[in-house]
């Protein structure tokens, strides 16, 4: 990555040498990781429903499969964007619903079950990494705290009252003046339009 | 020397680089004494404005001592001098220099070709910014070069602190330009979106100019009380509807002149739907930029007045009522600010004591620290408004 990064530079310009702690936590990379899972899953559901059906025993149910898959995409997309949080917590709604799912998959007649249960279970790990996830990065990025006071923070040394309009000596170029229409109105009601000679 | 370099989306490194050389005659370098972190670069930080590459040093808003100059500086700048360096890179000769529109100055950005491609007509070189704007490297770290030195920089008197005089290389003179090409007289009504640094700027800019009455929009309780303490009634857009708020201001009119603070990423929530809209398209990939205040702008806005856009949008924006827009006749004044165009004129205002910038910084770190600031500034923890590091 370095060695792509000073490829690019432009010749004479500093290059990198060795690189520093990121700003990208532990919890935003743990977040796209299950960004990029959430996208991988989302399009093996929408493009090869039947082999998850037959895997689960669950034929019948592809479009379900497919709709889940695209509830997936949705969620990887946000778990992937500066939304990360929301992403997550969308994803931890959708396990909710994948276990729903597949404990219906768990009925005795089911000769798969065992692979259900295998599902089952992964979904309930996912579940909590996702969980843990999301908490973790709402524990970093919360505004905690109450907000500061600047009541005191004018910026005017001479004070508020002494400063309006203290700079109306200002020069003001040509190329700046708007357009007459919002300057005030000429006190005779006369029009402010050149009129013809 | 340690920079602060972008490996990619959120991903910002305090890294150890090569120093910086004398490429041209016109160059310096200038070691680095204080530097700031701006919105602009949380636009970068998010990987809103194409053409970044990993390794790219960011940075804008800088200071420090010149410690050598190439031979066609011809001593207009010289060693050991303190120097603000202006965010906007300009020649001083080409045709827009000479109007003072620095901003769009034709020679120094030296990715033209690409940028020709891109935005029709290239527009200036500016430092620590994507590559259509010719890739500069920039000054959050140890040392900078200056291309254009000759022209690109600001002296500062010993008598300000790099506090005071740090935000003339973008901030101050932002918010300034954003009030000036409002035209402001005095029965004017200006409405600020966006209580952020710039924010902050444009409501001081618009008091010293004069304005009638400076109402100042945001929904973070730190900032507003800031731009209370800066002389502007407040609304908090999360609590009461800015609409009707303006109209009650201003006796039903609507605000004369209008002011973007925000930009490209308009806070995302409930009690503005249409950025739900824009963030799911966003997230598709479908529009580039979130413009709800643009949005809100064009309706609340008195017929023919102006809309001055400091805030940054970098591509695509969906759903402007231009039929509104054009209806009203409304005068848009927007762009990257001609930083040079006003620092005389402001150096000489914060000897003076007509205003004192560093009313904005709330956070001051090493520049090691600069990454996890990245953070903090973006997500407005610790009632963070303004962070300046030390290189
Ligand atoms: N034109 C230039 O040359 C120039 C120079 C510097 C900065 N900028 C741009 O100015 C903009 C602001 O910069 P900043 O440093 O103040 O950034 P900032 O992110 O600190 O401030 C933005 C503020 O807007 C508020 N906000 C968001 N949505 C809002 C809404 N719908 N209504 C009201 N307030 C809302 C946020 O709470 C925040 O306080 C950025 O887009 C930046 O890129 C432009
Ligand atoms: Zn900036
Ligand atoms: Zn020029």
């Amino acid at each position: 990555m370095t060695y792509l990064a000073n490829m690019s530079r432009n010749e004479g310009d500093p290059r990198i040498l060795s690189t520093g702690p990121s700003s990208l936590g532990s919890q935003d990379r743990m977040a796209r990781g299950l960004g990029w899972f959430s996208l991988g899953l989302g399009l093996a559901e929408l493009l090869a429903p039947h082999s998850i059906t037959r895997a689960l025993g669950m034929e019948g149910r592809e479009d379900l499969v497919r709709a889940y898959g695209a509830r997936e995409i949705a969620a990887g997309v946000m778990s992937l964007s500066v939304d990360r949080e929301l992403g997550l917590w969308s994803r931890v709604a959708g396990d909710g619903l994948d276990v729903a799912t597949l404990m219906g998959a768990m009925r005795e007649d089911n000769p798969k079950r065992g692979n259900a249960a295998a599902a089952l279970a992964l979904v309930l790990g996912v579940t909590l990494l996702d969980a843990a996830t999301a908490a973790s990065l709402r524990g970093k990025t919360r505004r905690s705290g109450r907000p500061r006071d600047y009541g005191n923070r004018s910026g005017y040394p001479k004070g508020l009252s002494a400063s309006r309009g203290a700079a109306r000596d200002l020069v003001k170029p040509d190329d700046m003046r708007a357009a007459p229409a919002v300057t005030p109105p000429p006190s005779r009601p006369e029009p402010a339009h050149p009129r013809p000679m | 020397m340690k920079a602060l370099v972008w490996h990619g989306k959120e991903d910002i490194r305090c890294d150890s680089v090569t120093d910086p050389e004398i490429q041209d005659s016109r160059d310096a370098i200038v070691k680095i004494t204080s530097c700031a972190i701006c919105g602009s670069d949380l636009h970068l930080f998010h990987n809103f404005i194409p053409a970044m590459m990993p390794g790219d040093i960011v940075g804008h808003e800088m200071m420090g001592e010149v410690v050598e100059v190439g031979r066609g500086v011809n001593g207009k700048l010289r060693v050991g001098e303190r120097v603000v360096v202006p965010f906007t890179i300009f020649c001083g000769e080409c045709e827009q220099c000479r109007r003072g529109n620095y901003s769009v100055c034709e020679t120094t950005n030296r990715n033209k070709a690409m940028a020709d491609k891109v935005f029709g007509h290239a527009t200036a070189g500016l430092f620590g910014y994507t590559h259509l704007t010719g890739g500069y490297p920039g000054g959050q770290a140890q040392y900078l070069r200056v291309p254009y030195a000759d022209t690109t920089h600001i002296k500062v008197p010993d008598s300000l602190s790099d506090e005071q005089a740090l935000f003339l290389g973008d901030i101050l003179p932002t918010g300034w330009q954003a009030a000036v090409q409002c035209d402001i007289q005095p029965t004017d009504t200006v409405a600020i979106w966006g209580c952020g640094p710039v924010g902050q700027m444009a409501i001081r800019s618009a008091v010293l100019l004069g304005a009638r009455q400076v109402v100042a929009i945001d929904c973070l309780p730190e900032r507003l009380s800031m731009a209370r303490a800066g002389g502007a009634i407040t609304i908090d857009f999360e609590e009461e509807s800015v609409v009707e708020r303006l109209n009650e201001l201003t006796g039903g009119k609507g605000p004369d002149k209008c002011i973007d603070a925000i930009g490209m990423e308009s806070h995302v929530g409930l009690s503005q739907p249409d950025t739900i809209y824009d963030r799911a398209k966003q997230m598709m990939m479908l529009e580039s930029d979130r413009p709800h205040v643009l949005r809100e702008m064009i309706y609340v806005c008195r017929p023919a007045g102006v809309i001055s856009i400091p805030g940054v949008y970098s591509g695509l924006v969906d759903k402007i009522p231009m039929g509104v827009a054009m209806n009203k006749g409304l005068t848009f004044r927007m762009g990257q600010t001609h930083v040079n165009r006003w620092t005389d004129d402001l150096v000489r205002r914060i000897e003076e004591g007509q205003i004192d910038p560093s009313f904005v910084i709330t956070h001051t770190a090493r520049l090691e620290d600069g990454p996890e600031m990245y953070n903090v500034f973006r997500d407005k923890r610790d009632s963070c408004v303004k962070v300046v590091l030390k290189p």
